[in-house]
């Protein structure tokens, strides 16, 4: 018997061949099981294109779910905290979803592809939550991470690329948008979306016109600078942006071993998407109380003194780092485009409401040597980088 | 039917009855609303033949906790009471067990069975203050969890560390060893694996075993009674008590949905169409039948419904109803020996045995019984001169490969009367009707899913903290207004009314915390 | 005549454990064993030239690191080598493979069902938080919930404290997970039978119980809480077989002083006033001792080397009552090459891990079913190794060795000795079993070891062949093992302890219970504890 046997290594994504002809540093990880990469260049430059002109990331390894039938609205909303009546079809919500207890097993964007239609699209696989979630609920959850490749288009030039490769109308499309367009005979939908807190699209389409679409792309983003990206370039973007990554900045609640490791959508400052309204949503009775009662934790966004970045800090109330520490940072970069040392972190409330004074202990190495310094920081309340131009409608011809 | 009351229970067994009645003594407005046409859900007596009845599912009263009994003022009409049970041996050799000795075996038998007996009534009666509790929380701050688990453990301190080490060992294990480290004689170990695997997808081998055996002598000690005019009249007591009490009871009412409005309950709607209105309803229904048809999981969080759907509740216990035109002849028995309890369970092996096919979703080729002739002290029943027998079989299980057909119910029932028929040979020729209750027909008429003697498992997984729900083990389900009264409940299943009152309690003791 | 300050009876990992810690905290001590070689049950003996075997146990994960560590057994020659992976054959000609990578992992087990490769997640996660609770426990004293003496007490808060620290909703899953079957929790996380079956095989190992048994899944634990340079649930060979893990033992023992004699049966434990004083030996010799550890179950230590009358009563009927019944058996195959597995892909990697050739959860219950009924398992569950292909030394070079370990045996057929015919047949059962998934199979054996639970007794003198010294049922275990009030290593005679598998926390080559006996010894002489404390947390 000539059996084969499950794939042993990694897999590619339908725009393999495009990132490896561009690739000249070999610097790869998995993701998903996708061989996805670090940077293909250089991540600096790779930065500096999603800031300055474009970044081109691809995003076919994120998870998708196709979710459809008469009870897709309410099923979602019986899914995810957020009201997902509002948002109407061609609309995209950015929403957490969490367990019984109100633990957030990850976060993710929810497509209103058509009416009644949606796409969940997030960075860990839910399958076995989502169809546990369908009891009572006319809906079909279908999964098409394999039938879907995607990529992030990111940039101030993002619009001029797009609308030169011919997507008439696009300067219509608001944030938080999408539209179908057709491109060679397929559909191509395009979502004014992203993970960089810049202006910004992410495309979607079959995976046997990614090569294309990619050649489209690049030939219209050439007077554009446009240039492919690696994770390194996009992880500080986000940083930036504020955004939140799943395993850095929280732990999905279902993976979780110990008990108070895992963060609720409060916890996280994401309050905005928790809609008390409805009558009943996963972790409802959970969040319900926790809002009565307070939350444990809260996640800060640090504005830190100087410029040494405060990987894996301890967070302290004050400068002499006495007593327990009350945190950690869990994300934390220098930000080249503000200028400053930003930091997501996580402390005990009633610490770190916007505007407190923390100390961050910070080690970093210079010539073998470590030192340590304990840095004064800020709790900030808004993203670090909110140019005006991501929302902006139409968007700039930069 | 605008009028709202202060509570709807969903379903007359004698669960809700009981909570019906202790409602409408504080003072409560409450209607019962059930689905068939008379009361008692599984504790009814119905014609089964013509001029022949019989109580349709449970036969025996034997775990009717004292505090029903005294708060309700009921004292049940017997007609036979503390009934032996006599072990069939197809020799005649039977052994003749009671609650607190046995003959027919040896001395040692004999003694062992009192020791054996004594313990076990011990272990039971602590067991039974803790049915009649609502059961502690794990990890709260409420005095009442504390309170209460601190009695649990006083309670099993109190025993002395000798009966203690036996309780904490013994809880876990199963009857089979018991049996054999105890006894010699095939027909007592049989016997005491029966009432221990009776009415579970368990078999005296499986662990927790020792658990059944004592929960089903937490109650009476183990004293058996046939209620006068079958389990029926025994219901209908306990509705007279309640309409008595000011509770309206409504029969022929299918409850088609428990109306949901913004996250709480707001009343039920019937198969008919009628709605009542109540921001207080407490299902007597099974928990899965509540949570998942009636309520709907769509009103659930997705954990919880996940928890309802894995709550284990096929049974395997069967009824079969004989009319006899006379009493079968066994060897060994003089006729009054037909009012007692008859079993055939062989041996510890028989009864594994007999447990085996229903892993597989077979029947036993060779079942348990235990059968009861209500008729012969209760003319009601059954025409003068003419018996009925009441057995339950084991085991049938819910989920027969095929599915329960009329081809394979009738193969059934000649495989128990065949059994029977080693004992009783001409028990065949005195057979004028018959009628055989699968797990599959019990869930039909009666409405439980599964079919199930417990409305679920009756396991440690599925036990105080844990019954029906972990996190939802106080009656209260995590939907604001809706209880739950029934044997899916804490302590699980019996013609016992523990669920039914802790239920009540529960409800009334919030009522005043709020 | 000279008395030892302590006679170790038993030379199998547990004895040598505890002899070592002894030993270690300066005492006087002899390990005596009735055989001509150590390990008990953790050996390899070169039945046949140029071949190892390791004869009984065969894989090792559940030795305690801490213990590896402080007696330093790399230096005495052990080193534990990890593999991975295992298959699950079908009788539909397909197979179910389970990987090292997880996404090759996700991959295999989304072939059978996507939803049940995401529920892995979960089961993972919920399965792992149950091995750290216990993982704990493993090297301390059960605590008696019936004593009042202080230690008991903070013991026992102890233990509390880190159950409350659960959370509510995670001490009910202890609960449920503690007390319910493997069938029905795998139930709660898949759909899959061939998956259930992979998963379910941990969940009987070595007991007298089937899948659909409350307290099985607790068993399951029993198996995944080894680990192997700290990746819980991970299983390694011993290079050179188990006996490795024996002789580096023992090598530490004499290490520290000790002494060891092999041929040295214990024939009675000597009580004198009530106490203690030596043991007298099959050969008629006798030794002093100040204090007797016995490593042999609980049932051959009381019932068969001592007097009825220097035990309490009520003691004595508990220890009659402490449920040793054998459940599996050991097939060791040698093979003239490596056998083919048409189902396979050329190539594949999972020849190299366990595997298994029963695919569904009937055929796992029925397989329990025949031992009740008194003899082997017509379809049984084996769970088979190749190790020459990790340690090539083990076997002549180009010939391999299969090692199966086979679910269920029992002790006695129908009440009665094996006869050699049964033994056989029980052999060929095996065989046959393979041979349906490997043509070549037959044609390659070039000679088996049978060993039925009986052998294991015969040989190693662990009663009824049961490899845990005592069935893992919820009624015999921590505060119960072996029975009540006699679970901290101590048996009611003054200085004769306990110290194997029939004590807390159970069998397997974990070497807790030995650690633990030599804790509580060197407290009882009020001498500074020799023996590790756990890693703890990490």
């Amino acid at each position: 018997m000539n059996r084969q046997e499950v794939h042993q290594g990694r897999l590619k994504s339908p725009f393999h061949s495009c990132l490896e002809k561009l690739d000249s540093v070999n610097e790869w990880h998995q993701w998903s099981g996708y061989s996805s990469p670090n940077e293909l260049y250089c991540s600096d430059t790779e930065y500096f294109a999603i800031r300055n002109s474009t970044g081109v990331f691809d995003l076919t390894p994120m998870t998708k779910y196709r979710i459809t039938g008469p009870d897709a609205l309410g099923y979602l909303n019986r899914l995810v905290p957020r009201d997902m009546a509002k948002v109407a079809p061609g609309r995209v919500a950015y929403t957490v979803w969490c367990d019984d207890n109100g633990q957030v097993i990850d976060d993710g964007t929810i497509f209103h592809l058509r009416e009644g239609e949606y796409r969940l699209c997030s960075q860990q696989r839910h399958y076995d939550w989502l169809l546990e979630s369908t009891a009572g609920f006319d809906v079909t959850i279908a999964h098409e991470t394999e039938d879907v490749a995607a990529l992030a288009v990111q940039g101030p030039t993002s619009f001029a690329i797009l609308s030169r490769m011919g997507l008439d109308g696009l300067e219509n499309l608001k944030y938080f948008g999408l539209a179908h367009f057709d491109f060679h005979g397929a559909e191509l939908l395009v979502s004014r979306t992203g993970f960089t807190g810049d202006l910004g699209y992410e495309l979607w389409i079959e995976p046997g016109k990614a090569e294309a679409l990619w050649d489209a792309l690049f030939d219209a983003g050439k007077l554009h600078g446009i240039r492919a990206i690696g994770t390194h370039a996009l992880e500080l973007a986000r940083i930036e942006a504020g955004f939140l990554a799943a395993y850095e900045d929280f732990l999905p609640a279902d993976e979780t071993v110990r008990t108070g490791v895992s963060r609720s959508p409060l916890e996280l400052g994401l309050g905005w998407l928790v809609d008390f309204k409805k009558p009943n949503f996963n972790g409802r009775r959970a969040l319900a109380r926790e809002k009565r009662e307070g939350s444990t934790w809260r996640l800060v966004k640090l504005d830190i003194e100087g410029n040494k970045v405060a990987h894996a800090s301890y967070i302290f109330p004050n400068s002499r780092a006495s007593g327990d520490n009350i945190g950690f940072v869990t994300s934390a970069a220098w930000s080249p485009v503000c200028k400053k040392n930003v930091a997501l972190g996580t402390v005990k409330a009633p610490h770190g409401k916007p505007g407190d004074t923390v100390w961050v202990e910070i080690y970093y190495q210079r010539e073998m040597h470590w030192n340590r310094r304990m840095a004064k920081a800020v709790v900030v309340d808004k993203p670090f980088w909110a140019p005006a131009r991501r929302s902006a409608t139409p968007p700039g011809l930069y | 039917m605008t009028d709202r009351y202060d509570a709807i229970v969903v379903g007359a067994g004698h669960n809700g009855l009981v909570c019906a009645a202790l409602l409408a003594r504080a003072g409560k407005n409450v209607v019962v609303l059930e689905a068939n046409d008379r009361v008692g859900g599984a504790a009814v007596t119905r014609e089964f033949a013509h001029g022949y009845s019989v109580s349709a599912c449970a036969h025996l009263l034997y775990q009717l906790q004292p505090e029903v009994r005294k708060e309700l003022g009921l004292s049940p009409a017997v007609a036979a009471g503390d009934l032996q049970t006599i072990a069939l041996a197809e020799d005649g050799k039977h052994v003749r067990l009671a609650a607190n000795g046995v003959e027919g075996v040896s001395s040692e038998d004999a003694e062992q069975y009192r020791r054996f007996r004594k313990r076990m009534t011990r272990f039971a009666d602590l067991l039974r203050k803790h049915l009649n509790r609502k059961p502690p929380r794990l990890g709260t701050k409420s005095r009442g969890d504390l309170f209460s688990l601190v009695r649990l453990g006083l309670d099993m301190r109190m025993l002395g560390k000798n009966e203690m080490q036996e309780f904490l060992r013994l809880i876990g294990m199963n009857i089979h060893d018991e049996v054999t480290e105890r006894f010699e004689h095939p027909q007592l170990k049989g016997a005491v694996c029966l009432d221990a695997v009776l009415g579970t997808h368990l078999g005296p081998r499986s662990p927790n075993t020792i658990m059944t055996y004592l929960y089903r002598n937490a109650g009476n000690h183990g004293r058996m009674d046939v209620p006068k005019g079958g389990m029926g009249s025994f219901s209908e007591a306990l509705a007279h008590r309640a309409r008595s009490a000011g509770v309206t009871i409504l029969t022929g009412m299918r409850i088609q949905r428990i109306v949901v409005d913004n996250g709480r309950v707001t009343g039920v709607e019937t198969a008919g169409g009628e709605t009542f209105s109540s921001y207080t309803v407490i299902s007597n229904a099974d928990p899965k039948r509540t949570m998942l048809d009636l309520v709907g999981a769509r009103h659930l969080e997705t954990g919880f419904a996940r928890r309802v759907r894995h709550f284990r509740s096929r049974g395997n216990a069967a009824k079969l109803h004989l009319a006899l035109d006379g009493l079968p002849t066994v060897a060994g028995l003089v006729k009054k020996d037909f009012e007692q309890r008859l079993v055939i369970a062989g041996d510890e092996h028989y009864v594994e045995r007999a447990f085996n096919p229903a892993k597989y979703g077979k029947y036993s080729p060779e079942p348990v019984v235990e059968m009861t002739f209500p008729g012969f002290r209760d003319e009601s029943l059954a025409p003068a001169g003419k018996h009925v027998m009441s057995a339950v079989v084991q085991y049938a299980p819910y989920g027969l490969e095929g599915g329960w057909s009329g081809a394979s119910k009738q193969a059934f029932t000649d495989v128990v009367i065949g059994t029977i028929a080693r004992y009783a040979p001409d028990v065949a020729s005195r057979i004028t009707a018959s009628e055989l209750l699968t797990p599959a027909d019990i869930e039909s008429e009666f409405n439980i899913t599964g079919g199930h003697w417990h409305q679920g498992e009756l396991t440690l997984d599925q036990f105080l903290f844990v019954r029906p729900f972990a996190g939802a083990s106080q009656y209260a389900m995590p939907l604001d207004g809706l209880w739950l009264c029934g044997s899916g409940a804490h302590p699980g299943g019996g013609v016992s009314g523990a669920a039914g009152r802790n239920a009540a309690r529960t409800i009334l003791e919030r009522e005043k915390q709020a | 005549m000279k008395t030892y300050d302590a006679i170790v009876v038993g030379a199998g990992h547990n004895g040598l454990t505890n002899a070592a810690f002894l030993a270690k905290a300066g005492l006087d001590v002899v390990c005596v064993e009735k055989n001509d070689y150590i390990g008990g049950a953790s050996v390899s003996r070169s039945l046949y030239k140029d071949w190892i075997y390791s004869n009984c146990s065969y894989v090792c994960s559940l030795l305690r690191p801490e213990i590896f560590r402080d007696l330093e057994l790399h230096k005495h020659g052990l080193q534990i080598t990890p593999f991975g992976g295992s298959v699950q054959f079908m009788q539909n000609g397909d197979y179910f493979g389970s990987y090292h990578d997880p996404e090759v992992a996700y991959r295999e087990m989304a072939r059978f069902s996507r939803k049940d490769a995401d529920a892995y997640k979960r089961y993972s996660a919920d399965t792992l938080r149950q091995c750290r609770f216990i993982r704990d426990f493993l090297l301390s004293t059960a605590p008696d919930p019936t004593s009042f003496r202080p230690k008991d007490i903070l013991e026992l808060m102890h233990i509390g404290g880190k159950f409350r620290e659960m959370g509510e909703n995670r001490m009910y899953e202890t609960i449920r997970f503690w007390t319910m079957s493997v069938a029905e929790y795998l139930d709660e996380y898949f759909e899959t039978d061939v998956i259930k079956t992979a998963l379910s095989g941990s969940g009987i190992i070595g007991t007298a119980l089937g899948i659909h048994s409350p307290g099985t899944a607790y068993v399951l634990l029993h198996h995944y809480m080894g680990e192997v340079d700290g990746n819980i649930g991970a299983w390694g060979f011993a290079r050179g077989g188990m006996g490795s893990v024996a002789r580096a033992i023992a090598g530490a023992f004499r290490t520290y002083g000790g002494e060891l004699r092999t041929d040295a049966g214990v024939d009675r434990i000597i009580v004198r006033n009530g106490k203690v004083s030596g043991v007298a030996l099959e050969n008629g010799d006798e030794i002093n001792g100040r204090i007797v550890v016995s490593a042999m179950d609980a049932k051959r230590t009381f019932l068969a080397c001592m007097d009825k009358k220097d035990l309490p009563e009520k003691f004595h009927r508990r220890i009659r009552n402490f449920k040793t019944r054998g459940s599996s058996g050991k097939v060791n195959i040698a093979l003239d090459g490596l056998p083919t597995f048409p189902a396979l892909p050329e190539g594949s990697s999972l020849i190299h891990g366990d595997m298994h050739f029963i695919d569904s959860m009937e055929r796992m219950e029925r397989a329990y079913d025949d031992w009740k009924n008194g003899t082997w398992s017509k379809d049984p569950y084996v769970d088979a190794l190749i190790p020459t292909l990790t340690d090539p030394t083990m076997a002549p070079p180009g010939k391999h060795f299969m090692s199966c370990f086979v679910q269920y045996c029992p002790h006695q057929i129908d009440g009665r000795r094996w006869t050699e015919e049964e033994k056989d047949a029980f052999g060929e059962t095996v065989i046959d079993q393979i041979a349906n998934y490997s043509p070549d199979f037959k044609d390659l054996v070039l000679h088996m070891e049978v060993r039925t639970p009986q052998d294991i007794e015969d040989e190693i003198g662990i009663t009824e062949g049961n490899i845990f010294h005592g069935e893992l049922t919820m009624d015999q275990l921590l505060f119960n093992r072996p029975v009540p009030g006699f679970a901290q290593y101590r048996a009611p005679v003054s200085g004769l302890y306990l110290c194997g598998s029939s004590t807390h926390p159970g069998g397997g080559v974990m070497a807790a219970p030995g650690a633990n006996a030599a804790r509580e010894i060197l407290s009882d002489l009020r001498r500074p504890s020799t023996v590790p404390e756990t890693f703890g947390d990490d």
